[in-house]
Order: C-alpha cells, then sequence, then structure tokens
C-alpha cells in the first residue's frame, strides 16, 4: 500500500462512526403504453430526428434521408448483424459511399476525423424518461463511431425500451459486469456555455438520428 | 488547494462586482434562467421530495462506508485494468499527473470539464514543465484564452457575455473575424479544439461519480469534449476528489436523475460516459492506458467531525449558487477560491482554514435558499452558522483548520463587557443612562464601529432610557 493511501485510510478510519442509512422508497416514473411515445417526445425535445422504421425497410429510409442531407461517406460496422444488412442493402444502389471500422483507431483516425460525413451504430437499448439511447460500443462497433462524423444514426428495437435507467440497469444485469465504455445518448453534441444560448455540434454529431424498429 | 498562498477578501472583492453592471448584469440573467428551467423539472414536489430523500441517503451511505469503499473502488479498478493512484496534496496529485505523462513521452494534454484540477492548478504545474493542456469545454476554453478562473462549477464563463467573447476569439483564434453569432462561435471553437484532440498524447478529465462495486467512472456532459478527451487519446487520466465513491451502480440512477435537473434544468445530459477499463485486447479504440488519480487535499480531515462532512456529500450541481442572493450579486470570482457560491462557503474554509477564507462563512444571509434546494440535502447554514463558531470558539474534536483565528480581544472584551451589563440591572441602568448622554457624541469612526456604519447610519440614542421613561409615567419597577 501506498503511503498516501494508507495515511489518508487510516485519517479516514479515525473519524468517527456515521449511521448508515437505509435507502428510502423511491420509484422512478412508468409510463405503461405510452413509452414508446415518452422516448419519442424527450428524444426531439432534444433535438434529435425520430423515425420508425421496419427491420426490412430501415436500410432503404436511411439512405433517402443522408441523401437529402447530402451525404456521401458513412461509416459502418461491417462486423455486425446491422452493418451486414445495411452493406447487402446499399450494394449497387445509389447510395452513400460505405467505410468500414475494420482497423485500428491509429490507422482509423484520418477516415474518422475528415472523411466519414456520418455513422450508423445500434443501441443496446432506450430510456422513455430521459430519451436516452443505451450504446454499448464493442470490438465490432467502436467507441468513436458514435462520437466524430457530424451525423450519428442510430438504430434502437422498441422491444429493448424501458422506462427509466434504473429499469435498463435491472433488466440488462449491468452490475454483474460492465463494459470497457456505456454511453447514454440524449440529443446532438451542445453547448450553451455562451449566454445560455443552446447550440449543436461543438464537439460531437451535429445531428442525432434515430431509427426505432418497432415489433413485428 | 493552492501551492501559492491566497486569502479571501470577500469585502474588498464583492464591493468591486456590485459596482460593475455589466458582470451584475451577465449574472442576474443567467441565474434566472437557471433557475427557471430547474423549477420546471421539480414542479412535481412528492417527486422531489423522494428523488432527492433517495439521492442523499445514496450520498450520505458512501460516505459512512467511505474508507472500505474507496478500498473497494481501488481493488475493482485496478481488476479492472485501471492504474490506481493516491495523492495527500494538490501537489503530489500534481506529481502523480506529471510522472505519468512525462513516462509516456505525452507532450500536448486535451483535457474535459475538472473542477478538481482547477483546484490543483494543474495547467499551470504541467505548463512549466514543457507540456501544454488545452481546456476543451468550450466554457473552460474560453476562460482559458481569457487566462481566467472559472466563475462558476458548470458554466464557467458565465460572467461573460457574446460580445466579449466575440473579442476574445477574434483576437485569439487564427483567422477568426468578429462575430456575436453564437453559432459561429460555437464552430470556431470546434475547429480549433479538433486538431488538439486529434494530436493529443494524452486526455485528463474529472469525474462525477466513482462506483465501488463495479470500478466505473460516471462523467457527464453535454458537449462530447469529455467522450473525446476519454477516447481518442492513447492515454486517459482521470482525477478525482475522494469523496465521489458510491456503493453501487444502482444508486447512480437516482443521483442522475438529480444533478442534471438540479444543475442546468436538463432532465439528462446528452452524454454519460461510463468507463469501466482501458481498450481491451480486439477492441479498435479507446486509450491504452486508464489512471484514476483519488485526491484527498483536506477532505480527510472535513471528514472527521460528522455535521461537517456532510460537505463532502455535494455532487457540483451548482444548484446552491444559482439560488444565492449573494453569489448572483457578486460573481464567482469574488470567492478568490476554486469553489464559489454557498458549496465553496462551506468548503473553502475547511479545505484552506478558516485563518485563510474565514470571512467566506458570513458571506451569507442564512436565507435558506441553498439548502432548500441541495438535491444531497446538505445543511449548508447549519454548517455555515458552525463554521462561524469554529472560528472563534474551536471545538476540540472538530480541528477545522484555522480555527479559533477569528477571535480578537477586542470583541471578546466586548461580548464579555455586554454579558456584564446585561446581567446585572444596576450595570445594565448605569449603561443606558451613559448612553444617553454621550452614545450621539460617539464618532462613526470608532474601531468596531467603524464596520457596522460603513453600511448603516449609527443608531441614534435616545436622552432617556424606556426604564426613566417608564418611571416617569408613574410604572414601577416591579
Amino acid at each position: 500500500m501506498s503511503d498516501a493511501k494508507s495515511r489518508i485510510l487510516s485519517r479516514l478510519r479515525a473519524a468517527p462512526a456515521r449511521p448508515l442509512p437505509e435507502r428510502p422508497d423511491w420509484s422512478p416514473p412508468s409510463y405503461g403504453d405510452g413509452r414508446k411515445d415518452k422516448f419519442r417526445k424527450m428524444l426531439e425535445a432534444s433535438h434529435a430526428d425520430v423515425h420508425e422504421v421496419t427491420r426490412a425497410d430501415w436500410p432503404s429510409l436511411l439512405r433517402r434521408i443522408l441523401a437529402d442531407k447530402g451525404v456521401s461517406a458513412m461509416l459502418y460496422a461491417p462486423g455486425t448483424a446491422t452493418g451486414k444488412q445495411l452493406a447487402a442493402d446499399w450494394a449497387g444502389a445509389a447510395a452513400p459511399r460505405l467505410l468500414p471500422y475494420d482497423r485500428g483507431i491509429e490507422e482509423m483516425k484520418s477516415v474518422l476525423v475528415h472523411d466519414a460525413e456520418a455513422a450508423v451504430t445500434t443501441a443496446r437499448g432506450g430510456i422513455a424518461q430521459t430519451g436516452a439511447l443505451v450504446l454499448w460500443p464493442d470490438a465490432d462497433e467502436p467507441r468513436l463511431m458514435s462520437l466524430l462524423p457530424p451525423i450519428h444514426v442510430v438504430l434502437v428495437e422498441e422491444d429493448t425500451i424501458t422506462d427509466s435507467l434504473a429499469a435498463t440497469m435491472a433488466a440488462q444485469g449491468w452490475a454483474g459486469g460492465m463494459p470497457t465504455n456505456a454511453i447514454l445518448v440524449s440529443g446532438p453534441s451542445k453547448t450553451a456555455d455562451i449566454e445560455q444560448t443552446l447550440a449543436y455540434g461543438v464537439h460531437g454529431p451535429k445531428e442525432l438520428i434515430v431509427l426505432v424498429i418497432g415489433r413485428e | 488547494m493552492a501551492a501559492e498562498a491566497k486569502k479571501s477578501d470577500f469585502g474588498g472583492k464583492a464591493h468591486v462586482a456590485l459596482n460593475d453592471p455589466k458582470l451584475r448584469a451577465n449574472f442576474r440573467r443567467a441565474m434566472d434562467g437557471l433557475m427557471a428551467k430547474r423549477a420546471i423539472q421539480f414542479a412535481d414536489p412528492d417527486e422531489w421530495k423522494s428523488l432527492r430523500a433517495r439521492g442523499a441517503a445514496n450520498r450520505a451511505r458512501a460516505l459512512a462506508r467511505l474508507p472500505e469503499l474507496l478500498e473497494q473502488l481501488d481493488a475493482r479498478c485496478t481488476a479492472n485494468g485501471i492504474q490506481v493512484h493516491w495523492a495527500e496534496t494538490t501537489e503530489e496529485a500534481n506529481a502523480i499527473v506529471l510522472g505519468i505523462l512525462m513516462k509516456a513521452g505525452a507532450k500536448r494534454v486535451i483535457k474535459g470539464k475538472s473542477m478538481v484540477t482547477e483546484e490543483m492548478h494543474l495547467n499551470a504545474h504541467l505548463e512549466a514543465h514543457g507540456i501544454t493542456a488545452v481546456e476543451s469545454d468550450l466554457g473552460e476554453y474560453i476562460i482559458q484564452l481569457a487566462g481566467e478562473a472559472p466563475s462558476h462549477i458548470v458554466m464557467p464563463c458565465i460572467h461573460k457575455n457574446k460580445g466579449e467573447i466575440a473579442e476574445l476569439f477574434a483576437e485569439k483564434i487564427e483567422g477568426q473575424v468578429y462575430t456575436e453569432n453564437v453559432d459561429e462561435l460555437t464552430a470556431a471553437a470546434r475547429k480549433a479544439l479538433r486538431g488538439c484532440f486529434a494530436d493529443a498524447d494524452a486526455g485528463i478529465s474529472g469525474v462525477n461519480f466513482a462506483i465501488a462495486e463495479t470500478g466505473t467512472l460516471v462523467l457527464i456532459e453535454n458537449e462530447g469534449n469529455g467522450r473525446l478527451s476519454t477516447t481518442l487519446p492513447p492515454l486517459h487520466i482521470a482525477v478525482t476528489g475522494i469523496e465521489k465513491v458510491l456503493e453501487k451502480l444502482d444508486d447512480v440512477a437516482p443521483l442522475l436523475s438529480l444533478l442534471p435537473r438540479s444543475a442546468t434544468g436538463q432532465p439528462i445530459t446528452t452524454y454519460v460516459n461510463m468507463i469501466s477499463s482501458p481498450r481491451k485486447p480486439g477492441e479498435k479504440d479507446g486509450p491504452q492506458a486508464v489512471h484514476l488519480v483519488l485526491l484527498d487535499s483536506g477532505r480527510s480531515r472535513v471528514y472527521g467531525d460528522t455535521e461537517l462532512g456532510d460537505t463532502l456529500r455535494c455532487i457540483r450541481c451548482a444548484a446552491c449558487m444559482n439560488h444565492c442572493p449573494v453569489y448572483t450579486r457578486v460573481g464567482g470570482h469574488t470567492y478568490t477560491f476554486t469553489y464559489p457560491g454557498p458549496i465553496g462557503k462551506i468548503l473553502t474554509p475547511q479545505i484552506e482554514g478558516l485563518d485563510c477564507a474565514g470571512d467566506q462563512p458570513h458571506a451569507s444571509t442564512l436565507c435558506r435558499a441553498c439548502a432548500d434546494v441541495c438535491p444531497v440535502e446538505i445543511p449548508i447554514p447549519d454548517i455555515l452558522v458552525r463554521l462561524r463558531t469554529e472560528a472563534v470558539r474551536p471545538s476540540a474534536t472538530a480541528g477545522v483548520k484555522g480555527g479559533g483565528s477569528g477571535r480578537s480581544a477586542a470583541e471578546t472584551l466586548g461580548w464579555a463587557g455586554w454579558k456584564t451589563m446585561y446581567a446585572s440591572p444596576l450595570v445594565y441602568g448605569l449603561a443606558t443612562w451613559a448612553m444617553g448622554l454621550v452614545g450621539n457624541l460617539m464618532p462613526d469612526s470608532l474601531p468596531m464601529l467603524k464596520q457596522w456604519t460603513s453600511v448603516r447610519t449609527k443608531p441614534k440614542f435616545a436622552a432617556k432610557s424606556l426604564h426613566q421613561l417608564a418611571r416617569e409615567k408613574g410604572f414601577s419597577d416591579e
């Protein structure tokens, strides 16, 4: 044990004992049948663009959305089911060029910083109370996909949307094992540091496009 | 906190701030906006009450078990591959951070917003050793360009209006023309900072909550600069005070529902960034090494007293300063040290010492607005009163740094005289009679009286006391 550590801990242990209060009852809100609407409303309130899609039609819808925005190159995760579906659907179509995130950041930095105008990732869940997307990046779908390109597209399944963060943590068993990095995203990057005036895209994506895959 | 000796001069600085109409307008506008936004978030008093009770209990539990939780946090982080360091003082913490950077050969550092590194004056320490540290939070970037310190713990450049920022950018950012358009100013900062992110050898961040159960560091933000600082460079150093620990991951949910709503009136921040390890084999990005520096800097001393120790529950939402009638009028720089407003008024004297910041607990009307809005139920006004007492009559157990330093012989004598006078009808009668005769002849500039009359009119003494008048009217003393 380092000297600093042992000295700090011994000072803390020398303090008088404090009562250990019980955690009083508290339950986060629940929305019943209105859950998806709440999720959508909250995300839209934080400036996200939300679309309800089907498992089959989202790649073509996304192609149209990105064409309207003039996006010419999009980063994607070639190893995921989502990435494979996208690549198959867009093959041969008039669509943005797909840039695979298939190497380490050391080699990909320039693609991420300069070339990718958008990126598509999946979400592991959604949270209605705050309109948040749960991102759980991994080796196939790295962390910076949702951060560096100016447009971030997220696919989330309606079935994975819960009422609250507490409900998501319980349902997905977070305490049992956290990934390298888990992220909640509610809207595009923003700041109000100058006179409390909202401005979007200060460091992360300027736009957040959410595709909600409905129950089938 | 500071390496250089600083002393609070609240009275002097407040006088200057109060006579600065631009500063007052900037704060008034900002605080009114923040208060209104928070009020909308907590419109349901029952929800506020139960949520707050849970949040306060989660923080109180963490403090009750602090030493064992810190050991658990250390063990869990280490098992996750995060390298944990302990620092007793800010000097030690600075040396640890510098050591990590030098070992990695890092020359350029990008920083996410962190009040603890402000407390350490880390940037100056790194600069002195040839390492460039660039602040990437927009507000922090602005004040770094201006060479200033934050005036608010959540919105560091709240004291500046867009005209001042426009001038600053035009002067300091190459190729930038003067514009007051907020979108254009924001875009200019994005452009200037993108290169810094891409080139940075290391990222430094603070921590909002450190979870002992899982060894997870939780960081919240709106801009994405915190995520960039902790993801893009090959090395990440997180610095936190030892009090930021929580027992369980579940404890974070109610606190995340309290913190952004209290701070800026947002239901949640744009990003909640939860970091549990460095890059694992096969992963394509994220830093290869993550370090956690646990800083004491006086906190274990604060912890030594159970009442004063409640100060450590703070989750740094800034609601207390947003609602403080004093802070709103004088701004953050009046408080001299890193943490302004009501939380600063109880934290700074305990960390720096009452001999150095003993005037701060007095810079309050005890209106209790801070206690009403505190999301973790810190009894700020009670602690303010306690610290006023500690400054003159230090308790044997608390050991507040500089306790007793506010005691003056003249004041002690004054109160002793007061006590004698009020304890004896004879002395009281003589004293009031004497005051009736000579009280109005006393000049305003007498020592001690001067402090009262500097902002008030000296009271006029009646020629006859109430007792005399009553007797003349035929009332009996019985």
